[in-house]
């Protein structure tokens, strides 16, 4: 079938096989991956230097390990210091197989779990590996002096998260991520004190520097100056987050970008499973076109509140005057068993579809009540503060609305998203020498990340894999000194001030913020929580159009010798809409429904994601061809040996 | 609601800069502090102008990127940092003056941007307890008591924002160097690092610029983050505990 736009027309190229995965018991292979690596003598691991882009969870800690050890670390940030990257916003915690509570936790449960929420997507090995780390992650944190919650005998306190039976996640009260930062900022902080980490914060990376085939160096604009500068390395570590911005709403901190990645990709990293965002259910929703982001509230209130729109359209009553029986209890109705708890993806969905229907309450329509009435007459006004006084707070704060005596409003949006750069077991992507770690890759949560999963695996690879895996590529590629003058520096100097000078120069009439705001609804409507393959062919046919019109209308003030933040921001909406294009195909390549993609196609009779493993069993790694072109596609088939694949299923 | 903005324009640090007045007009009450700039500067692009720059970045009041001086006000009239800060604090016809953190150890690098890497220096002369990746003993090899527990939680909370030193007339860096020796001090990990880090942190707070404290409070009454006046006295007891045990 011939295809209006020829970006659809993909091509499949041959597979792609992790090959450094080892074989044999998955109990055993990441401690043969560590014996078999070759590592770097410590007097020769001075010679190595190694640049880091990013400082949150994943680049802070692997900042600083790889520094402890020897390295010679150059490290950016964009922001104005390395405490400020957005990992500092997780709030709920972090998993661990510590099984501190004697509840049947363990490494083969957290594996087991993961595998689970991921919804067969995401590969064994690396999971099992994740599940094993895990614990020491919480070792680590603790002697860097993170105040976890303890309980009164002065050990750690847990709590449940997610829907899972045991109690496993560690946590400083609502601000879990900001601790866990705090401490790899504060190793990384001695290691820059001591010297061993060149840290250049407001500095953004702009591109890769790729010789001989090998990842060297980054290109890297001063925020402050303006000045682009070559940076060279024997190996370059990407640690810059998800993408989630490309829909210019989300939980997202305003300037989180996918400029590093993607510029990444564009020079030959494999892209993977870009389709795969994650919806969290309880945000609260946009006021009014104003809106710059939106602000999660923590899923737990799920525990006490009940959800529920009015049961006719367009029935504008304020909520006390809409009496029980005109009420929508609707998960509650349609999934008896797990009512309000039924897990991120299956609520926000059931949002949007009563929305869709007209029964959408506050400004716009766009959003539900989260009501705890129920939970204040059964428990009591000061139980209810107690669990959640935080939070209501923060709402109030917000909203002006006061949640003890009227239902909070809440509506999904994008948090996360599982897809990005594909890297192998070693968690290095497709460019030797260029590895990706935390959001910014691709491997362990398949098509749907689990609560309390995105720190675990951020400081895993950061504090643990990286350091051991990196090791042995250094090993094998002894320090050479990149040619002065070589072309591929002048080339991607030259092709990263082009571009900022075609931004500056375009001299239009709309701002890059419109731009990103109108992609981000296009993308929100048609690959946002359902998609269908008629929405999909509409956004790939509208990306492109938008594409064109941006770099000819778009308009930049100032000049690119200063701090300019309207050129930062017309940048990164420039490579969200090449970006934008490939999760479109993506979603629309994968006709089946699985974890947070799903396609109205590929249902249940119940309406529920209709998973197809014999077709789908497989990580989607695309190659960049040219700028619109078709991508190829590279299978990499996935094996599940220790977890049976089952279908969900909660009604 | 309509507004008139004062705004604190200076091109580098080495400009000179002034106030400038700015009308903005259908302001919604909803709106943060942080989204009513962004509708100026919208405008302001779209006439050619160059919007005003200022930091910011989570817009959740976590990561401590923003903060401007709002009539006078580190962070404006509520408790919260500016991007959680909203316009129904405001009346329709007021005139805002916004400006940059103030403070010799802050520089200004443009219109409401400053530097504030002091920070970060301070933090690495010491804000920290040495444990190499790898070297961590068992979680629950040292039980900490809970009072020591939430008293490092309560100061770990500091975002590092700035607003105390902004708010203080001294430029004084002391509520946020005690934020981080009292975090650290509480703890049983933190022990043997005990004296040397409070010695060095407090010089490196110094050497930096920052002023002395007089004990004002004024800190206090603008930290987003509620960081107790208590752990000024905590940080001052430390100091002279350090400076007797003869650790310098």
């Amino acid at each position: 079938m011939t295809s209006p736009n020829s970006f659809a027309d993909y091509r499949v190229g041959e597979p792609l096989a992790d090959t450094k995965a080892p074989t044999g018991p998955i109990a055993e292979r990441w401690s043969r991956r560590r014996f078999e690596a070759k590592l770097v003598n410590p007097a020769n691991r001075r010679k190595h230097t190694v640049i880091v882009v990013g400082t949150g969870l994943a680049g802070g800690s692997a900042g600083a390990t790889l520094a402890e050890q020897g390295y010679h670390v150059v490290q950016f940030c964009y922001q104005d210091s390395p405490r400020r990257a957005h990992s500092i916003a997780a709030q709920g915690g972090i998993n661990a197989a510590k099984n501190y509570r004697n509840d049947g936790d363990s490494v083969q449960r957290l594996f087991y779990d993961t595998v689970k929420g991921g919804d067969f997507r995401a590969r064994e090995s690396n999971v099992h590996r994740l599940a094993e780390v895990s614990v020491e992650i919480i070792d680590q944190c603790v002697a860097q002096g993170v105040p976890f919650a303890r309980e009164y005998g002065g050990l750690l306190d847990t709590r449940s998260f997610g829907g899972v039976q045991v109690s496993r996640t560690f946590y400083a009260r609502g601000q879990t991520g900001q601790q866990l930062l705090l401490g790899a900022y504060q190793a990384l902080s001695r290691q820059i004190a001591a010297g061993n980490v060149e840290m250049h914060p407001r500095t953004e990376m702009l591109d890769l520097i790729v010789i001989d085939g090998r990842a060297r160096g980054i290109v890297a604009r001063d925020l402050i100056t303006g000045r682009v500068g070559t940076y060279l390395a024997d190996a370059v570590v990407l640690a810059t987050g998800g993408y989630g911005n490309v829909f210019h709403l989300s939980t997202n901190a305003k300037n989180s970008n996918a400029t590093a990645i993607w510029r990444a990709h564009r020079r030959g990293a494999y892209f993977a499973n870009p389709c795969f965002t994650q919806i969290h259910p309880t945000c609260i929703p946009r006021s009014g076109d104003h809106q710059s982001k939106l602000t999660l509230m923590s899923e737990s209130l799920r525990n006490d509140g009940r959800i529920w729109v009015p049961k006719r359209p367009g029935d504008t009553r304020p909520p006390a005057e809409i009496p029980e029986e005109d009420r929508d209890y609707y998960l509650e109705r349609i999934y008896p068993s797990f009512g309000n708890l039924v897990p991120r993806d299956i609520a926000s969905r059931a949002a949007k579809n009563v929305c869709d229907e007209g029964r959408g309450v506050g400004p716009g329509g766009q959003g539900v009540y989260l009501d705890f009435a129920d939970a204040i007459a059964r428990l009591g006004r000061e139980a209810v503060a107690a669990r959640y006084g935080n939070l209501f707070e923060m709402y109030e704060r917000i909203t002006a609305e006061d949640p003890y005596r009227v239902p909070m409003r809440i509506y999904p949006a994008i948090h996360y998203t599982m897809g990005g750069l594909w890297v192998d077991y070693d968690l290095q992507t497709t460019i030797p020498g260029l590895f990706a770690i935390g959001e910014a890759n691709f491997s362990d949560h398949g098509a749907n990340r689990l609560g309390a999963s995105a720190l675990m695996q951020g400081l895993a690879d950061g504090y643990f894999i990286l350091p051991a895996t990196l090791a042995d590529y250094l090993a094998r590629h002894p320090h050479e000194e990149v040619p002065a003058g070589h072309p591929a520096i002048a080339e991607a100097t030259s092709a990263v001030t082009e571009r900022l000078g075609r931004l500056l120069a375009a001299d239009g009439d709309r701002t890059p913020e419109s731009f990103h705001r109108e992609l981000g609804e296009l993308l929100w409507d048609e690959c946002g929580m359902a998609r269908n393959e008629a929405g999909l062919r509409k956004a790939l046919g509208r990306i492109p159009e938008l594409r064109e019109e941006f770099w000819r209308r778009v308009r930049v003030p100032g000049s690119g010798q200063e701090l300019n933040q309207s050129l930062e921001k017309a940048n990164r909406v420039g490579d969200y809409l090449e970006l934008a294009e490939l999760m479109c195909l993506d979603a629309l390549h994968r006709t089946e429904s699985c974890g947070g993609h799903f396609r109205e196609e590929s249902q249940t009779p119940e309406g529920e994601a209709e998973r197809r493993d014999e077709e789908f069993s497989y990580a989607a790694a695309w190659e960049f061809t040219a700028p619109g072109e078709a991508p190829v596609l590279h299978k990499e088939q996935l094996t599940f040996a220790y977890v049976h694949p089952t279908q969900r299923s909660y009604t | 609601m309509n507004l008139t903005l004062r705004i604190w324009r200076q091109r580098g640090p080495e400009e000179p800069g002034a106030m400038t007045t700015y009308e903005v007009a259908d302001v919604s009450p909803d709106m943060s502090f942080l989204e009513m700039l962004d509708t100026l500067n919208e405008e302001l692009i779209l006439r050619g102008e160059e919007p005003v720059a200022f930091d910011h970045d989570c817009r959740e009041g976590i990561c401590g990127a923003c903060g401007v001086v709002i009539n006078g006000e580190a962070h404006g009239p509520e408790r919260t940092t500016t991007c959680q800060l909203h316009m129904r604090h405001f009346r329709d016809g007021d005139t805002i003056d916004v400006e940059p953190w103030r403070s010799a150890a802050f520089p200004v690098v443009k219109d409401l941007v400053v530097d504030r890497s002091a920070f970060d220096r301070v933090i690495g002369s010491g804000g920290y307890i040495t444990a190499p990746t790898g070297s961590a003993p068992e979680a629950h090899a040292t039980p900490v008591p809970k009072a020591a527990a939430d008293t490092a939680f309560e100061n770990a909370e500091c975002i590092g924002c700035g607003a105390c030193v902004a708010a203080c007339p001294n430029g004084s860096a002391m509520l946020f160097t005690a934020a981080k020796v009292v975090h650290l001090n509480s703890l049983p990990q933190g022990g043997p690092e005990r004296e040397r880090r409070v010695l060095d942190m407090v010089d490196a707070m110094d050497a930096e610029g920052f002023g002395g404290c007089t004990h004002t409070g004024v800190c206090t009454t603008v930290c987003p983050k509620g960081i107790p006046l208590a752990s000024i006295a905590t940080l001052n007891r430390e100091y002279l505990r350090a400076t007797r045990k003869g650790a310098a």
